[in-house]
């Protein structure tokens, strides 16, 4: 057992020093600045990968919210690469800290909202109303529709944290779990393939990056165009 | 070459060791030496390996230089015209054993049963 469910989740430190910082930056050791036209196998994947990732993510924005594509770009490969190490077998995720989803959610969210206050201040502050409501119910409908645009950076943040810290979590349980019962019982078999499922499953966390930045992009989205 | 500047003898050392061979024996046993720090890490006896150690260079320049030169070694394995995984899979098996180190504080508590 360990000694605590929850110290794969402790910080990293490297002799008592904090080493959040290089395991941070890890991955961008392993992407490839390909400087040829035409490169090797391995560049051109990488950039087939990140051209049809932008095309996705871009093709519905005007020019002024494509101006924001090497942010978005940069932000689901950063969470991708994050995520998808996490999965390695003793590696801290900077993901899992609330701290760090915070930092990228907050100043995100608030960039969208004041582009969409500042250039298009009428139709962004006419969001807060949907359309066709009943006269009486207006006032508690602008009440309700601000708390949850001031709860979308919280909720995303929440969100990636939440998710990513319990695929961890069970992935450690299940594995105890089937370590335990190998010497007792042999339905480890079946427990097993439960954690190969699961790890499976859990490589949709890069799903979960899809997530992350698809909301950040609807309502960029939404205050841009509309 | 960019990062590999303290691993190449410099030339006037094989300048000394040529001329050292011309002209005489005794030349050219001094001339042949090199300093233990300029060595690599294959050709350093067991002997001198603390003292070799001890005289790397850790200032932040040369940590910063010698991250350099495993970068550009580590790139010879992936700058090829048909790359596969077996470049990726070692940086990540050495992801794997840094972070064991990283985490071995809290490993070496751990049992599988509390009593034996």
């Amino acid at each position: 057992m360990n000694e605590n469910l929850f110290t794969p989740f402790s910080a990293p430190t490297i002799l008592n020093q904090p080493a959040t910082i290089p395991i941070i930056l890890f991955p961008t050791l392993l992407i490839l600045t390909p400087k040829h036209p035409i490169n090797n196998r391995l560049a051109t994947i990488q950039q087939n990968l990140t051209r049809f990732t932008l095309k996705q993510m871009m093709m519905t924005h005007n020019a002024k919210g494509q101006t924001w594509s090497l942010m978005l770009t940069s932000l689901i490969t950063f969470t991708a690469t994050t995520n998808l190490l996490g999965l390695m077998p003793y590696s801290f995720t900077p993901t899992t800290q609330l701290s760090m989803n915070l930092a990228m959610a907050i100043p995100l969210w608030a960039g969208t909202v004041m582009v969409g206050l500042r250039f298009k201040t009428k139709n962004s502050l006419a969001h807060l109303l949907p359309q066709g409501t009943p006269t009486p119910l207006i006032p508690m409908l602008v009440a309700i529709e601000t708390i949850s645009l001031l709860i979308q950076p919280v909720a995303l943040a929440v969100r990636l944290t939440a998710n990513i810290t319990a695929g961890h979590l069970l992935m450690h349980l299940i594995g105890n779990t089937v370590l335990a019962l190998s010497t007792t019982n042999l339905s480890m078999a079946l427990l097993a393939s439960t954690l190969l499922v699961l790890l499976t499953i859990l490589e949709i966390a890069v799903a979960l990056i899809q997530a992350y930045v698809f909301t950040l992009l609807i309502s960029l989205y939404l205050r841009n165009n509309t | 070459m960019t990062g590999s500047g303290s691993r190449h003898l410099p030339p006037q050392d094989l300048c000394l060791h040529e001329t050292g061979m011309s002209s005489g024996h005794q030349d050219s046993k001094m001339a042949s030496v090199i300093s233990v720090k300029d060595k690599k890490l294959l050709e350093v006896k067991l002997g001198e390996l603390p003292s070799w150690i001890l005289m790397q260079d850790f200032s932040p320049s040369g940590i910063f230089r010698a991250f350099q030169r495993g970068y550009y070694w580590y790139y010879k394995y992936i700058d090829v015209r048909k790359g596969s995984i077996s470049g990726v899979t070692m940086v990540l098996a050495c992801y794997v054993l840094f972070s064991y180190c990283l985490s071995y504080k809290h490993l070496k508590r751990e049992r599988l049963r509390k009593y034996y």
